[in-house]
């Protein structure tokens, strides 16, 4: 954390080891990624998505969750009405990405826009969490969440093209517990990223908070919710201590 | 898809991916205008955990044992070795097996 700190206006730097580096921090959550991707492409050829447009809905909206939830709301008829819905539906379910924006923050805000602007287009929930630990262990290249997110991007984008192709031929990705792949690399991340026992604290409150908004509002609003009450918990209770 | 809803797709998809972009850049854009304090920096430094903690326990709560047993699996792995990739197989093994025995 201090060398976070101390280190946080300096412009992050470009290189080939980070790309590598990043690319490499990335492996351990591919295979989860690519067996849903390969669920995702089934669902666009069963919903009858052209394969253009299956590919363009990858390439543009490139996150899985939310692909899946606006195809299972498709309208039928495409309005104006009916398009800003899906727009919106899809906009709750990827809510959580504007908590990753945010983090990055301070570490990638020197970057000039031309550069950070396109690369967020390619952000990722394990790219996220790989970029906040590698950052939090006092790292300084963004060649790390570029080389990450490249191999994501380029896996992805096989992957689920592979899976329209091959549509039902998939056998139960549950048996192999491939559904649970994502979850369990986040859990593990816990690990690295606990320090003491405030953060204990801080995410016992993120989950009970998660857990009571899931029950009381419909939707994907539990992360977002969950998540903010966390880590203002975490900081309050920083605070406490410093004062 | 038919031919009046061919353009109508594309502008759905098209619609969809600008939402989601918004949402990409939208939390960095915004903390341009929010002066990094302290205090804010404790928030966001708080944030990886909080995330997924909120992530994974409705997940938890919703498959029951097996992705309880997966997920202590995968903590237990990393304690010991420090490897993400041992700790996600050692946490999919856990899943598995209980998944394989509960139904059986």
């Amino acid at each position: 954390m201090t060398n976070a700190r101390s280190a946080a206006s300096v412009r992050p730097s470009w290189s080939l080891d980070g790309l590598r580096l990043g690319a490499m921090l990335m492996a351990p959550a591919l295979p989860g990624m690519m067996a849903f991707a390969i669920a995702i492409g089934a669902t666009e050829a069963r919903k009858g998505f052209a394969p253009i447009e299956a590919a363009l809905m990858n390439l543009l909206v490139y996150a899985g969750a939310s692909q899946m939830v606006a195809m299972e709301a498709w309208p039928q008829q495409l309005t104006l009405a009916s398009v800003s819905a899906v727009a919106l539906l899809v906009a709750t379910v990827n809510a959580r990405m504007l908590l990753f924006g945010a983090s990055l923050r301070p570490w990638l805000g020197p970057l000039p826009a031309w550069q950070i602007y396109p690369l967020l287009q390619l952000t990722t929930d394990p790219g996220w969490i790989i970029c906040m630990r590698y950052r939090a262990r006092g790292g300084n290249d963004a060649g790390v969440f570029l080389g990450g997110a490249l191999l994501v991007w380029v896996a992805w984008l096989a992957t689920t093209a592979a899976g329209y192709l091959m549509g039902a031929l998939i056998a139960d990705p549950r048996k192999i517990a491939l559904d649970l792949v994502l979850p369990i690399f986040f859990a593990a991340m816990l690990v690295p990223l606990w320090n003491g026992h405030r953060r204990t604290v801080a995410w016992a409150v993120a989950g009970a908070v998660a857990l009571a908004t899931e029950r009381l509002i419909p939707g994907w609003w539990f992360v977002i919710v969950g998540a903010l009450a966390g880590s203002l918990a975490e900081a309050f209770l920083e605070e406490a201590r410093d004062v | 898809m038919s031919d009046a809803g061919q353009l109508g797709t594309v502008a759905a998809i098209l619609a969809m991916g600008a939402a989601t972009y918004a949402m990409r850049a939208g939390g960095f854009w915004l903390m341009a205008y929010v002066p990094l304090t302290a205090r804010v920096r404790r928030v966001l430094e708080a944030l990886p955990g909080s995330v997924v903690v909120a992530t994974v326990m409705p997940i938890v709560v919703r498959e029951g044992v097996p992705a309880g047993l997966a997920i202590a699996a995968a903590g237990a792995a990393m304690l010991i070795r420090r490897n993400d990739l041992l700790a996600v197989l050692a946490g999919m093994a856990a899943a598995a097996a209980a998944r394989a025995w509960l139904v059986a």
